[in-house]
């Protein structure tokens, strides 16, 4: 038998309700994967035993009605897993083992799968590369030189290189579709409040969401259903009926309006990229779509609005890392202030500091008229650009990132280079909406590259049809060597 | 009545001072839950035992109002006459302390649940009115405990979460006097509306005092002092006498007033500089992206207004009203609901005027010696009613009525029961009383004489022989009478 983990989640689903494979089978050739694969570094934390239990439970009473049977699944660990540790990238919960599961992640074992491990990811969600995270960086499958995206780094790459058959990540401002569009694999950040914050290790409030990535558009609809859904804990969570995102997905996209934002095409973009964004758009339009040039006039402000407002919730988010009731704790300090100082200052990384210090700088009095009620303003405007456009559109195409996966270590002394590849991903995190990046084509180095489509609020249903039709004719493949094993 | 003038001045040698005085009083909501989370606020659990995972703030834990704590909060609004904003929003109040769980208390900053409103005070010079500048929503703190161990701080998160109303008052009160009506004025409200216990000794009703100073006559204000947390109205006077006189000594000579923080030392009957304007924390309040603002339907609002008990000012009017009584007496019966609701049920009962006067007197006076309150009183409304009725109908003296009292008290039994068993039932018979009088008057003849001859005097004399007699039983007014009769004869 071919590798039964070298397919898609909706194939691997096929073989475990075929019985062609049981999932204590799947199960064990994960195991054997992510063993092989230490190089990567993508986990942080395994859970093979919990793993082979539940795929014994499930073999012996299998349930093949669920979305998800009998299937292993690693998460970010961002996400609170009960009884299996929880650090966020962060040495300040290297030692933190949650006593409560994440609504979304309790979604997903509701419906038939279990947990395989813990993904590496940037410090609390802070980064475009996992170089941030305390339990080192994580590679890209893609190339040994190369990064995997960030935040859910650990993520695109477990997934890339087969160690999970999907995932979920947490997209604050591209964390999921950044990654999605360096591993050539698919990155779903839904509308604000379609997934339950709930048990998230929390970054930015007010932007976080969960989401799923998986290989292909058809698995992305099958995890989104599985994970989504409202959850009274959460009081941004959208109360509304639950979605057959998997039954109810579609090729024919024809007479749909899709729109072509002009202030995408930004300066310094390499030329495949813009080559990418052509062929994109003449897939669609093949199919049968219109295309539509728009304006979304405020996108330039986007980035520095978004480091205003991302910080600034952060600043708060972690205060109450500070070593009193769990987590890291310095063994020095004399009293509490010096126990705060020494505790926050050898558990955080600098990018987390960076981030708080520019939060509480932009929160202060004298300070917050100009920057945070002003970044507040600005972001209702990004909005309304939105708005505006999809009166007349279905969705809008456009890059997933400024270029393909850069090499370790090349951004980390620069923040602003490494915060500009959320060029593309931010504005969508801003207004709210739901956003897609898929695998189009591959850069001269045969880097992946991925393009964007951003919908209305609540319209996954139609991105994924959208996706679906590409991914059917673009013709992509993700040819990734295992050179780690 | 006659009215007092105000007179609550810091007299200086340079003149007299008035001190403005403006309170931020922090009530906990009665609730059954926290603020933001499904935790128990019941008083007195062991350490830590009422404490979810939101309020200790674990990662990924997020807040969700409780409904049942906006309505108090609004039904809180509608008892001070104020404003309910339909639209308000919850701010992130930042700073870091062992007992904030999360680094910032959830709090209302810019948009309040609650708008302007006003409080009616009665004092003897008058009637007053305070303003009420706004009431906001927030979550209370943990307790850090410094007392346990030399050199560690123990926190207990019980109260972490608790939801609080903090009333802003306008800075409309001059005197410690104002500050204690103001307080039980806000108390009674509260009470009535079953929004806050009031109960000071467990720390549901704290204040934030606000205190100046300006020269009488001055129309601007003096540079504020704020006392922090002071939980007793005693406390709240005693600091601002002190801290008046403190500003008062600081303009005398010619020094600044520094705007800052102080904390009121209980044992020492001072204050203290906590913190000044410069070292204030800057809490970096911002929207709290984890709730949405707080909408209110229209018709919440309405409904809740709608089903609002009477309050102390309106049930005031009605009792002067509707059972005769005066200012005073109405005042004090509507302080607290369950002395009016005790008040009402003796009224319907038996004589309105007598029922208040007995209550007012010697029920209260019982009370406050066995340190009851009200609901705790060992007569019932019922018993105490038909008391008031046998002192109407003049089955009893007012006399006897005390004695009768006295056994209630002790043995909890109904009047007409205690007034039979005992025969202490007045004596009412014309008959039996001329009977009595004949009997006394015949054998102090020589006592007659002298009166008739003009030592008027000695009546008195003869009523307390029939009182003797009749062992305190003889009616008085009928003794009076018969006995004026066969004097005169």
């Amino acid at each position: 038998m071919a590798d039964i983990t070298n397919q898609s989640l909706n194939d691997i689903i096929k073989n475990v309700k075929t019985k062609k494979v049981s999932s204590t089978e799947l199960t064990k050739a994960y195991v054997k994967n992510i063993e092989s694969a230490k190089k990567l570094n993508a986990f942080v934390t395994t859970t093979f035993d919990q793993a082979l239990d539940n795929a014994k439970q499930f073999d012996n009473k299998p349930n093949f009605d669920q979305l998800l049977p009998g299937i292993p699944l690693a998460v970010k660990d961002l996400f609170c897993t009960e009884n299996t540790k929880t650090t966020a990238g962060s040495n300040i919960l290297n030692n933190f083992i949650p006593s409560y599961e994440s609504t979304v992640t309790k979604n997903l074992w509701d419906h038939g799968s279990f947990l395989l491990g813990k993904l590496n990811c940037d410090e609390f969600a802070m980064g475009s590369s996992n170089e941030t995270s305390y339990y080192g960086n994580v590679i890209n499958p893609v190339g040994d030189q190369l990064v995997p995206g960030g935040s859910s780094g650990g993520s695109s790459s477990a997934l890339a290189a087969d160690l999970t058959p999907a995932t979920i990540g947490t997209d604050t401002g591209g964390s999921i579709r950044q990654p999605a569009s360096f591993t050539g694999t698919v990155g779903l950040k839904p509308t604000y409040g379609l997934c339950s914050r709930w048990g998230i290790v929390a970054f930015a409030s007010s932007l976080d969401q969960a989401g799923p990535m998986t290989k292909t558009i058809k698995d992305c609809a099958i995890m989104l259903e599985a994970m989504s859904g409202f959850d009274e804990k959460d009081s941004t969570s959208i109360n509304k009926k639950k979605e057959q995102y998997s039954k109810n997905l579609k090729d024919n996209i024809k007479g749909l309006k899709i729109g072509i934002p002009k202030e995408y095409r930004v300066d310094n973009m390499p030329k495949e990229v813009d080559e990418l964004w052509e062929k994109g758009k003449k897939i669609l339009k093949d199919l049968g779509a219109q295309l539509i040039d728009i304006s979304l006039p405020h996108t330039k402000y986007a980035l520095p609005t978004y480091y205003i407002v991302a910080p600034a919730e952060a600043s708060s988010n972690l205060a109450r890392y500070d070593g009193v009731r769990y987590g890291y704790r310095s063994k020095q300090g004399k009293d509490l202030i010096e126990m705060y100082e020494k505790t926050r200052s050898e558990g955080f990384g600098d990018e987390v500091k960076r981030r708080i210090l520019i939060g509480t700088y932009v929160l202060s009095s004298g300070y917050y008229d100009a920057y945070y009620l002003k970044a507040q303003k600005v972001r209702q405007l990004i909005k309304k650009d939105f708005d505006e456009s999809f009166k007349k559109i279905d969705a809008i195409l456009t890059p997933s990132t400024p270029s393909s996966a850069f090499k370790i270590g090349e951004k980390t002394n620069d923040p602003v280079s490494m915060y500009l590849n959320d060029i593309f991903t931010v504005p969508v995190n801003l207004a709210g909406l739901p956003a897609l990046s898929m695998p189009a084509g591959v850069d001269k180095q045969g880097h992946p590259l991925g393009l964007q489509l951003i919908g209305k609020a609540l319209d996954e249903q139609k991105i994924l049809n959208i996706g679906y039709a590409f991914e059917k004719n673009c013709g992509f493949k993700n040819e990734i060597k295992k050179w780690w094993s | 009545m006659s009215k007092e003038k105000f007179d609550y001045f810091i007299k200086g040698e340079k003149g007299k001072y008035e001190v403005v005085i403006g309170l931020e009083v922090h009530a906990q909501v009665l609730s059954k839950s926290k603020l933001f989370s499904g935790s128990s606020t019941k008083f007195g659990a062991d350490p830590n035992n009422q404490v979810s995972l939101i309020d200790s703030a674990f990662p990924g834990m997020l807040p969700v109002i409780n409904e049942e704590c906006v309505k108090q909060a609004v039904r809180t609004g509608l008892g001070l006459n104020a404003k309910i904003n339909n639209y308000s929003v919850f701010d992130r109040k930042n700073y870091f302390y062992a007992d904030l769980p999360q680094g910032y208390q959830i709090s209302q900053y810019k948009n309040p649940i609650v708008g302007e409103g006003k409080v009616l005070l009665d004092m003897p010079y008058g009637s007053k009115e305070i303003g009420i500048e706004r009431l906001h929503l927030e979550q209370d703190a943990g307790k850090s405990i410094h007392d346990i161990d030399p050199s560690n701080t123990y926190v207990d998160l019980n109260r972490s979460g608790i939801a609080l109303m903090e009333i802003v008052s306008k800075p409309d009160l001059r005197s410690p006097d104002e500050v204690n009506a103001y307080i039980k004025k806000l108390r009674s409200i509260m009470r009535y509306l079953g929004t806050c216990d009031g109960n000071m000794q467990e720390g549901s009703l704290r204040a934030d005092v606000n205190v100046s100073v300006r020269k009488e006559g001055d129309t601007n204000f003096g540079t504020r002092c704020e006392i922090k947390n002071v939980n007793s109205i005693k406390f709240m006077q005693m600091a601002i006498e002190y801290e008046a006189g403190r500003q008062v000594e600081l303009i005398e000579n010619g020094k600044k007033i520094d705007q800052e923080t102080r904390l009121f030392d209980t044992k020492k009957n001072e204050t203290r500089s906590m913190r000044s304007k410069e070292d204030a924390h800057d809490y970096r309040y911002f929207p709290d992206p984890d709730l949405l603002p707080l909408k209110l339907e229209q018709k919440l609002i309405d409904d809740l207004k709608k089903s609002l008990p009477e309050l102390p000012d309106k049930k005031k009017e009605r009792f002067v009203k509707e059972y005769g009584l005066n200012a005073y007496e109405a005042n004090v019966l509507v302080s607290e609901k369950e002395i009016s609701d005790y008040y009402e049920e003796v009224a319907k009962l038996s004589d309105k005027k007598l029922a208040a006067t007995w209550m007012m007197g010697d029920l209260f006076a019982m009370l406050n010696d066995r340190g009851l309150d009200i609901s705790k009183s060992p007569i019932s409304a019922k018993h105490f009613a038909e008391l008031v009725q046998a002192i109407k109908s003049g089955e009893i003296s007012g006399r006897i009525a005390k004695e009768v009292f006295e056994i209630m008290v002790e043995s909890g039994d109904n009047p007409k029961k205690i007034i039979e068993s005992k025969g202490m039932k007045q004596q009412s018979d014309p008959k039996e009383l001329e009977k009595m009088i004949n009997e006394i008057l015949s054998k102090n003849k020589d006592k007659v004489d002298q009166y008739k001859a003009g030592k008027e005097k000695l009546f008195g004399f003869f009523v307390g022989q029939v009182m003797k007699l009749s062992g305190g039983k003889a009616n008085p007014q009928l003794t009076n009478e018969i006995l004026k009769k066969l004097l005169k004869g």
